[in-house]
Formats: C-alpha cells, structure tokens, sequence
C-alpha cells in the first residue's frame, strides 16, 4: 500500500507547553488510522496542523507525495484534506441541506457567483442531498442546524466533510459526547467508508476504536509512544499503563 | 421571497411601508407639507447606506465602524467636481462609486486582517483619517464645509433638483440597492460570506480562503454606500466633513441593528423609526408638558438601549414573532 500522509519529527509548543514531540506517523492509502491517548495529549494539536490550522514549529508533513508543511487551510482542504470538529462547528442558522450544500460548493469551482440563487441550484441541492443521505439525515434536510440534536449534528460533521470529496478524513472525535446507541450508529457510518477513504481518527471510545481501526497509534503527553495493530496495541504494556489501564480502572 | 411570505403580517407590513414611500411625493403634495418630502428623502438615502451596511455587518459579521466615511466621500465626488464647474451626473455618480471601492479595497484589505474588536477600531480609525484629510483640505472649504450651489445633471428635461424627482431617484436606488442585496446574500458568493460570520474556521477548513471574499463584499458595501453619498450630495447643498465623523458611522450601525441587522428589510424600518423618532419625539414629548422636548435624547437612547437588548433581530425579529 502507498503512503497517503507522512508526518516527520513534528514538533509544536505553547509557551512551555511541549503539544507535538517528535511526532513521526505514516497513514497509509485506504486505511483507519486511530489517534488514541489521554486528555491534553496533543491529538486536536496534531490535526490543527494536518489540516493547516496551526503550523508546526518545525517538521515536515507530505499529503499525495507534496510537502504541505506550510500550505494554507484552504489549500489543503482543496488537495483533498477534509476534517471534522472535536466540538461541533456547523452554520447554525442554515438548514442541514444548506449545510452540506456549503461544503459541495467548495469544491464546486470558485464561489465567486453573485446572481443566481444557491438554494435553486438543482444540481447543488442534489448532490448535497446524496451526502445527507451517506449519513442517514435526509429526513431533516430543510430542519434549521441549531434545531437537531447532538448527535445528529456531529453525523451532518461528517456529511459536511464527506461533501467536499476528500481523499482523506481527520476525524475529531466524531463520538464525542455520545450516547451509547447514538455512537453505534456513527460507527455504522464510519463503517461504510472503511476502505474506500483514508481515515485518521481520533477516538476516546475504544469500542469505535477496536471496531474500526486498522492500526492505532497512542500519544501521551505530545509524544508516540506506540504505533501497532489494534491486538498488538491491546496487549502493549506500555500503552496499558498510559493510557488502556486508565480506561480500566 | 415567495409570493406566499406577502400574505404574513410581516409581508403585508414590508409591502405597505415600500407602498407609503412609494406615493410619499403625492401625499405631501396633498397635505402641502413640503418639509415631509425632505424627511422622506433624507430617509430614502440613508436607508440605501443602511442596506449597504447591512451587507456586511448582517450577513457578513464584519461591523464597520466607518461606514459614515463613504458617504462623506459619495458627497464629496459630487461636490468637488460642482466646485470646478463640472456638473455631469455621469461623472459625479461613477466617480463616487469607483473611489468608495477603492477606499473600500485598500482600508479593507489591512482592517480584515484583523477580527473583532480590532475590526471595528480599526476601520474607525480609518474614517477619522478621512475626516481629517477633508478637514485640512482648506481649498474645498476644510471643516467650514463646502457650498454645493448645483445638483448633478443627467439627461436634459430631467431635473434632480426638482424635490419629487429627486425622491423618486432615491427611491428606485434604495429598490435596486435592496434587490441586489438580496440576490447577492442568496447567491453562492452570499452563502460563503454568511458562512464566515456563523463560522469562519468551518469556512477555512472546507477550502474557502475567507478573505478575499470578505474584502469583496466590504468594497460591494463601500460601493453602494458611496452612492448614496453622491445622492446625499445632492440633496444637501452644504457637505462638510461632520457628515462623515465616526458618531454618523455609530449611527448608520445602531440603524441597522435596530431594524435587524441580517434580513432584507431591517434597515429600512432601523432608518425609519430613527428619523422619525429623532423628528418628532421631541414635538410628542411637548404635548406632555412645554419644553420636554428638548430632553428628548433621554427616552430616544432609552427606546434604543431597551430594543436592542430585548428584541433579537431588532423590529424585523418583532415582526417575525408576530408571524408565528
Ligand atoms: N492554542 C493553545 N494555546 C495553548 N495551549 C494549548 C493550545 N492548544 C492546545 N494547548 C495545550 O496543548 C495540549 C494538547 O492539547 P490538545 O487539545 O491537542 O489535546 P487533546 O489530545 O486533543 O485533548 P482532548 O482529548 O481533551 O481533546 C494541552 O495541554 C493543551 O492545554
Ligand atoms: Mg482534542
């Protein structure tokens, strides 16, 4: 398999806060990667730089063979970098449809359109329909973001990041603050796109984890200490004691 | 708007008030009250500045505190030109457009660097630079003002400097200005902008570099709102650099959010309700007790303050309300 992203000794400091160390991790075409570790171990830190959010202090970081270190957001997304928010950032006051149609538009050309109404784009409408679709909220397509529920809201982060067509997702926790049921569901999701996009995902659920994952890599306190096969990561002491154990206890 | 969304109170409130300003030149007429026509118009010019800003502040997020600077500079482009003899309104009105977007690019392609707080300073701090560069232009009157002893002339046979036929061309450029407004916000180009004020990092990491289209609709709004300054230029014939100090921006701002910032009609009832307010309070305050009126910025700040901080979506969010 080819290599999809490649992260080189990635480094990132705030103050005397050491977020990146040394951070070195390939992501291979097609597969899950998770990102497990504890709270504050640097994990939103690492894919604020992936997708060009934040920029690292120094390090290299290559998407589809070309260096992105220091390309812009934007640029990224356009490469096909996509990425879905630890704490849910969607337009509230647009319908979910809108939404979605927000995001299609972005790779739709330039959005430099003044005249013509988007909500009468027929063809925009649709093709954010079959994203809503993917994620199973076509049935509050025209329901107002700030009136859906949580979960239903980190399910449309998906759709949002799914619509631009990326090669590769960054998830952020996509089951944050989930009920048991609600998460299932988004594993469902996930599980539908295994294999067909390349996924880094960021997860404190470890039944999402073990159910999707490919392999894991685990961070603790800005550094990687392990990066394996879900059984190998499970039966890894070190990572037992930094991190699993904690779960454990 | 749908043929449908007339037939609310709110539709039927919008169509009526768009119908009164529409006779307003007959109903003076009838009445013989010459002076309610200036109000009218006065009303009229204001409202396009208000749509304007509105563009940005409403849909956008970017609340500009120099706004008042592009009408100054609408005026201006009307009246330096008369001050050399130069009385074609097909060079006072593109000229007044093309440096309000000028302005608008350069002031706004340094102030959007910046967010928030800094945004509205500093596009403040830009409108006093303009205030005191007209100041110190002693040949155009500096702060005594400028004389404008003509109006602009388009065709022959239409006079602007006749009352109703000036109204009626304010009328229809706070129409177009409305209409385009309008189009713009629901376009693709309206759905980025709007998306940057709900959510500029979501916006980013889609793959929209915000900026450049921030800074477009920033000089669209500088644009019109140099318009209405050449018609305000018009209208007066006395400009003077008070016209763009940073209270008139405070005001343009404080209209807007009044109305409802963020709908197509807001700034409309936000200048109505200040003018009128402004204009006859005091007259009502007096027939409570003689010589109230002069206290009248007491409940006008009041009435302000109370809507502003109860009623979201300023008399726009009222009528929404009333909908349901
Ligand atoms: N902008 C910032 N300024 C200062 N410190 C920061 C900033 N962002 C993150 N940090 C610090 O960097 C460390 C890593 O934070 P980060 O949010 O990346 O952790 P995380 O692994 O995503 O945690 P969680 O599981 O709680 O989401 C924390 O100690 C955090 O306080
Ligand atoms: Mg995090």
């Amino acid at each position: 398999m080819t290599m999809l992203l490649e992260i080189r000794d990635l480094q990132k400091s705030f103050g005397g806060v050491h977020a990146t160390k040394n951070v070195s991790l390939d992501v291979l075409e097609g597969e899950v990667h998770a990102v497990i570790g504890p709270n504050g171990a640097g994990k939103t830190t690492l894919i604020s730089q992936l997708c060009g959010e934040q920029f690292p202090d120094s390090g290299r970081v290559r998407f589809a063979g070309k260096d992105i270190t220091r390309a812009s957001g934007p640029a990224r997304a356009h490469m096909g970098i996509a990425r879905s928010f630890q704490i849910t950032t969607v337009f509230q006051d647009m319908t979910l449809l809108e939404n979605v149609s927000v995001s299609v538009q972005a790779h739709d050309g330039h959005s430099f359109r003044f005249w013509a109404d988007a909500g009468r784009d027929a063809a925009l409408n649709a093709k954010a329909m079959t994203f809503l679709e993917e994620v199973g909220l076509q049935e509050k397509a025209h329901v107002l973001s700030r009136e859906v529920s949580h979960g239903e809201h980190r399910q449309l982060e998906i759709a949002m990041a799914l619509a631009t067509e990326p090669k590769m997702l960054l998830l952020d926790e996509p089951m944050a603050g989930m009920g048991t049921e609600e998460s299932q569901r988004m594993i469902e999701i996930l599980k539908r796109f295994k294999g067909q996009k390349t996924m880094l995902l960021v997860e404190h659920d470890m039944d999402a984890v073990f159910a999707l994952a490919d392999r894991i890599s685990v961070l603790v306190y800005g550094e990687l200490i392990a990066t394996d096969t879900p059984a190998a990561i499970r039966d890894n002491e070190a990572v037992r004691q930094a991190y699993l154990g904690e779960e454990a206890a | 708007m749908n043929a449908s969304d007339i037939l609310t109170p709110k539709g039927l409130i919008a169509a009526a008030v768009i119908l009164l300003l529409a006779v307003m030149p007959v109903l003076t007429t009838i009445a013989d009250q010459a002076f309610y026509l200036d109000i009218a118009t006065r009303i009229l010019i204001l409202a396009i500045a208000a749509v304007s800003l509105n563009l940005i502040l409403g849909y956008g997020g970017m609340v500009s505190f120099g706004h008042a600077a592009f009408i100054g500079i609408g005026a201006y482009a009307v009246g330096i030109p008369i001050y050399y003899d130069e009385y074609s309104g097909w060079l006072h009105f593109p000229l007044a457009i093309a440096v309000s977007a000028l302005y608008a690019l350069i002031t706004g392609a340094i102030s959007l660097r910046t967010k928030g707080v800094h945004f509205i300073m500093i596009t403040m701090a830009f409108s006093q630079m303009v205030f005191f560069l007209f100041i110190s232009l002693e040949e155009y009157g500096g702060d005594d003002g400028l004389l404008i002893w003509s109006d602009s002339e388009f065709v022959d046979g239409v006079d602007v400097d006749d009352p109703t036929t000036f109204y009626y061309l304010c009328f229809i450029s706070l129409m177009g200005a409305l209409f385009l407004v309008h189009r713009i916000v629901n376009s693709r180009f309206g759905r980025v902008i709007r998306g940057s004020m709900s959510n500029d990092k979501r916006m980013k990491a889609l793959g929209y570099p915000t900026y450049g289209y921030k800074l477009t609709a920033y000089v669209i709004s500088g644009a019109i709102c140099g318009y209405a300054g050449a018609l305000m230029g018009n209208f007066t014939n006395f400009i003077s650099p008070e016209m763009m100090g940073w209270t008139r921006s405070g005001e343009l701002i404080f209209m807007v959010v009044l109305g409802g910032s963020g709908s197509v009609m807001g700034p409309i009832y936000g200048v109505l309700s200040f003018l009128l307010l402004e204009e006859f309070l005091p007259d009502f305050m007096d027939l409570f007790s003689k010589d109230a009126g002069i206290y009248w910025h007491l409940p006008f700040g009041i009435i302000l303050v109370l809507v502003v901080l109860f009623v979201r979506g300023g008399i726009n969010g009222l009528l929404d309300r009333w909908n349901r």
